[in-house]
């Protein structure tokens, strides 16, 4: 069973803002996405998305709206704010940094 | 933008938790069947698919505390939850909890009212412009040692004119005066003062009507003019604003008024009622003298000069002085001090004696509550630790023992702040001569100040525990066979520890208590050498105006005494202008002519006095040699003086002084008077060492000094029934004189009046801290017991006698007991070296005072531990073994 430390410290964060950067999405959504995305290789504890996404929305990054699901049932839906959008590029360029560095570190030595 | 989001949601939070609950609630439940229909989609079963889901998702009531935990105000819903729970536990045993919230309410009351009397009196600045920058000035005799004496009127002009390193110097003296009024009002004697012109001006004080005074005012021969404190001119003149510019009649002379002074104004003291100019008090050749003193100089810094080289140029010039009137009492330096510290000076150590105490009974109050708490805690000890072992938080644990120790001492606090709302009025109204009582409010700072120390209190009292009873040894507590023999000797001492240290506070209280009480006793029976039983003292003054020839002043004292004396009930009755315990007067400088000049001229001073033939008759004071005054030693036939026997030790120690002579300034006369009896001493002030005194004769009439007087009136019952007949008769000799009636046993009491109040408190106080620590030691036997119950048993049962198990318990309580006396002393020793100042006739190590205190602490110990020791032995073996 993946456990939510299983990633980066920090990148659970970077997924769900990147995640739903382009269209608001439910809990169930973004799980499912980050996963198919990446190809079944992160596997995030589902539950553990919760914490952080409440955390992210206590923090002012995103935005949460209960509207109707798909299935029509009530579902809460999260969107970026304007200043998660601005926090989405900043996380985005460290962990670009972040990667290069280690991609260095590996093929030199 | 992102501070405004972060804002809305917080708020959002906060109204609306519980929906927010249900809504997680619902979120996490939807992804789940998300989940299980994609599973059965899959084409897994129903069962499966949950189960599938689930460990997919991980354990959700985990994950809905952890979401939670990301809430703000997350904090307060946990607080809330250890008060409740905190609550309800207190709720569980409520003698405990109302006894501790009474001890705490008690404690911070008393402190908070303490520190608003502090706060008030010796922190806040004067109410006068800038007042850091105001200080007074005094002379200092380098010889006598007498560090701040009040000042010549020569001095002070001088001082002023000469010198350059203050903004200005004014000066101001007591006075007293009658107002009358000429439409049949009543007359009203009245406290007074007299200022310098500029005295309003440098403390920056505005008058609420009219002006003050002006320079011309301020010399002598001007116009007679007058400056009404605001409760007369409310009193009297009923707030009409129109007095201003109108006259009043002061002592028979007709006074304009020219302002009435602001509310607040109340310096030097609130009895000041009306303010006349400076140099109005005296005659134009008194204004240059350098050897008589009576005046406070109120002076402002200078910017850009230091104090001390202001004072250093005022001490230069004084020398001068000294040097050009040797032959007069003319100080050699000048000091000068704080006006904040002149003011409050006489009530410093009392009220931070006071302070003290109050923190010492605070102190106890939370060694109390903590030693209760930590009795609580032993029952408690198997469910902590039960709680522990689950993973229970340390620091969880604790705060939640915190929680209560806060809960009771911020109830006691709201309780104790109420009190102090009343104690602090009561403190203000009975503690009579507190100077700047009219400042003292409750305010804000208050309030923070007892917020504070309800905080303090709660973590002195509620972490000792806490963190005792959360300990790392809490696996031995659940290893600890129910059937434990021992008891848990950890805990004991730590309560033991708790109970000395409560001791050792209570015994420095009561040692400190015991020696202020006993200083105010000996104040109380101080001998004034003369009889204070039924004594009638009635003081009044005569017009100097109306009564300026010495027959007329003779012919109404005379008049007065016949009538008086012809009252029913009265004894005795005579006059003097002083009575004994009533205060200073004046003293004088005389030279002996039978006596070669030798020696310091300023050690030839005595206080002066004027007495009638009947004074030393009526107050029972013993004629040791020669005569007193006899009706023919009258008018210009009355070079004679009486003197007192420590005039007669001092000045004439190998001989006779009858027929003596004395050389003194008196009624305007050089020739020597001739020394015609010797009186025993009689005590001018309470507290104060005897002095020379001499006796002029009253009946000498002499003009402007024998005009104000006290008739002394010896009664065979109640001596305040014949007050109202000699007002009557004083009434039908002339109606407009005013008077103040005291007996003798009133002025001995107004005397001490401080000294009673401060050591009433602190015996207050010390009684309390003696009951706290009484329940203290119950407590913490009681606890004691109830662990050795089996151990009582199985001793017993192998033949132990019950007095013996008496004594074992007994000595085990009374260990701490003793090991705090020790300690009590050594620290009540300190204390007492400390309030030595304020100590009269008694010294800090008084054995009587020691002995008396260790004697009824013991006593109240023996009582408290008696209780559970005699429950001890009463336990019947076999129950004792059965009890577990």
């Amino acid at each position: 069973m993946g456990k939510p430390n299983d990633l980066v410290q920090g990148t659970l964060d970077l997924l769900i803002l990147k995640t739903i950067s382009l269209e608001p999405k439910h809990g169930w959504a973004i799980a499912k996405r980050i996963q198919q995305i990446s190809n079944e290789v992160l596997q995030v504890q589902q539950g553990s998305l919760y914490p952080a996404l409440h955390r992210l929305e206590q923090q002012g990054w995103i935005r949460a709206k209960w509207n109707e699901s798909e299935t029509g049932r009530q579902a809460k839906f999260y969107s970026l704010t304007a200043a998660g959008r601005a926090r989405l590029e900043k996380e985005k360029e460290s962990w670009k940094r972040l990667s290069n560095a280690i991609d260095l570190v590996i093929d030199t030595v | 933008m992102r501070w405004f989001e972060q804002l809305r949601i917080t708020l959002w939070m906060l109204f609306h938790r519980q929906s927010e609950k249900a809504r997680l609630q619902s979120e996490m439940s939807f992804h789940l069947e998300q989940q299980i229909a994609e599973n059965v989609a899959g084409g897994m079963n129903a069962e499966d698919a949950r189960a599938a889901a689930l460990r997919l998702f991980g354990n959700p009531a985990v994950l809905n505390e952890e979401a939670q935990s990301t809430w703000s105000w997350n904090w307060l819903e946990s607080i809330w939850r250890d008060v409740r729970y905190g609550a309800r536990t207190l709720l569980r045993s409520p003698s405990f909890s109302a006894t501790a919230i009474l001890v705490m309410a008690i404690g911070i009351g008393a402190s908070t009212s303490l520190f608003t009397v502090v706060r008030s009196v010796l922190l806040k600045p004067l109410p006068f412009r800038d007042p850091s920058r105001l200080v007074m000035l005094y002379e200092h005799f380098r010889q006598e040692q007498i560090q701040y004496n009040v000042v010549s009127p020569g001095d002070f002009r001088d001082w002023r004119e000469k010198t350059h390193g203050f903004q200005d110097m004014a000066a101001w003296l007591w006075w007293g005066c009658t107002i009358t009024g000429d439409s049949g009002q009543l007359p009203e004697s009245l406290g007074a003062a007299a200022g310098s012109w500029n005295l309003f001006s440098i403390l920056g004080v505005e008058p609420a009507v009219g002006r003050t005074f002006t320079a011309d005012e301020d010399r002598p021969g001007a116009n007679n003019v007058v400056l009404l404190s605001w409760t007369l001119f409310q009193s009297r003149f009923a707030g009409d604003r129109s007095i201003v510019g109108k006259q009043v009649r002061i002592d028979s002379e007709q006074y304009t008024v020219v302002g009435v002074l602001p509310q607040w104004f109340t310096y030097p003291d609130p009895a000041v009622k009306v303010w006349v100019p400076y140099a109005s008090t005296f005659m134009p050749s008194q204004l240059d003298a350098h050897g008589r003193h009576q005046s406070h100089v109120v002076a402002r810094l200078r910017d850009g000069v230091s104090p001390e080289s202001a004072i250093q140029e005022v001490s230069a010039l004084q020398y001068q002085i000294h040097m050009a009137n040797l032959n007069e009492p003319v100080a050699e330096d000048a000091v000068m001090r704080p006006m904040i510290e002149d003011v409050v000076q006489d009530v410093m150590t009392p009220l931070l004696v006071l302070l003290a105490s109050v923190g010492c009974m605070l102190l106890i109050a939370c060694l109390n509550v903590s030693n209760l708490l930590v009795a609580r805690g032993a029952a408690r000890r198997r469910e902590v630790a039960i709680r522990g072992a689950l993973g229970g938080s340390r620091l969880q644990l604790i705060r939640e023992q915190i929680t209560e120790s806060f809960l009771i001492c911020i109830a006691g606090g709201a309780l104790g702040v109420a009190l102090s709302f009343l104690a602090t009025q009561w403190l203000t109204t009975h503690w009579k001569d507190l100077p700047r009582a009219d400042a003292i409010k409750m305010d804000w700072t208050i309030l923070v100040f007892a917020g504070a120390i309800v905080f303090l209190s709660a973590l002195v009292a509620g972490l000792v525990p806490a963190i005792s009873s959360t300990g790392k040894n809490l696996l031995s507590s659940l290893q600890e066979a129910s059937r434990s023999i021992g008891g848990s000797t950890a805990r004991a001492s730590l309560r033991k520890t708790l109970l000395g240290a409560e001791v050792t506070l209570t015994v420095v209280l009561l040692i400190s208590a015991g020696l202020l009480f006993k200083s105010f006793m000996h104040l109380r029976a101080t001998d004034l050498g003369c009889t204070t039983d039924r004594v009638l003292t009635v003081r009044f003054g005569i017009p100097d105006r109306q009564y300026d020839k010495p027959e007329k002043i003779v012919a109404f004292h005379e008049a007065l005494l016949e009538k008086v004396r012809n009252l029913p009930d009265v004894v005795a009755a005579g006059l003097v202008s002083t009575a004994p315990g009533a205060g200073f007067e004046g003293d004088s400088l005389f030279t002996i002519p039978e006596h070669p000049v030798t020696g310091k001229i300023l050690d030839l001073d005595a206080m002066t006095r004027k007495a009638d033939p009947g004074y030393f008759s009526a107050m029972q004071i013993p004629l040791l040699q020669g005569r007193v005054f006899t009706q023919q030693d009258r008018l210009d036939r009355s070079n004679y003086v009486v003197i007192s026997k420590m005039f007669a030790d001092r000045f004439f120690p190998s001989e006779s002084p009858l027929g003596k002579h004395v050389k003194i300034q008196w009624n305007m006369k050089e020739e020597p008077l001739e020394i015609i009896g010797v009186v025993g001493d009689t005590i001018h002030d309470i507290g104060e060492p005897i002095k020379p005194m001499i006796y002029f004769p009253l009946l000498s009439g002499a003009p402007m000094q024998t005009t104000l007087v006290t008739l002394v009136a010896r009664t065979a019952h109640d001596p305040l029934a014949v007050a109202m007949p000699v007002q009557k008769q004083l009434a039908s000799l002339d109606p407009q004189i005013a008077v103040r009636v005291l007996t003798m046993q009133q002025i001995i009491g107004r005397a001490t009046a401080s000294q009673s109040f401060s050591a009433s408190l602190v015996l207050g106080f010390a009684a309390l801290s003696l009951l706290l620590a009484a329940v203290g030691l119950y407590g913490v036997l009681s606890y004691l017991v109830t662990q050795r119950v089996s151990e009582i048993g199985i001793r017993m049962a192998l033949g132990a006698q019950r007095s013996e198990v008496l004594r074992l318990i007994l000595l085990d309580g009374m260990r701490p007991v003793f090991v705090g006396l020790i300690i009590g002393l050594a620290g009540g020793a300190v204390a007492g070296v400390l309030i030595k100042s304020i100590l009269f006739g008694t010294r800090p190590l008084d054995p009587i005072v020691f002995a008396g205190m260790v004697g009824s602490l013991l006593l109240t110990a023996i009582i408290a531990g008696a209780v559970p020791a005699l429950r001890a032995c009463r336990i019947e073996p076999t129950q004792a073994l059965r009890t577990e």
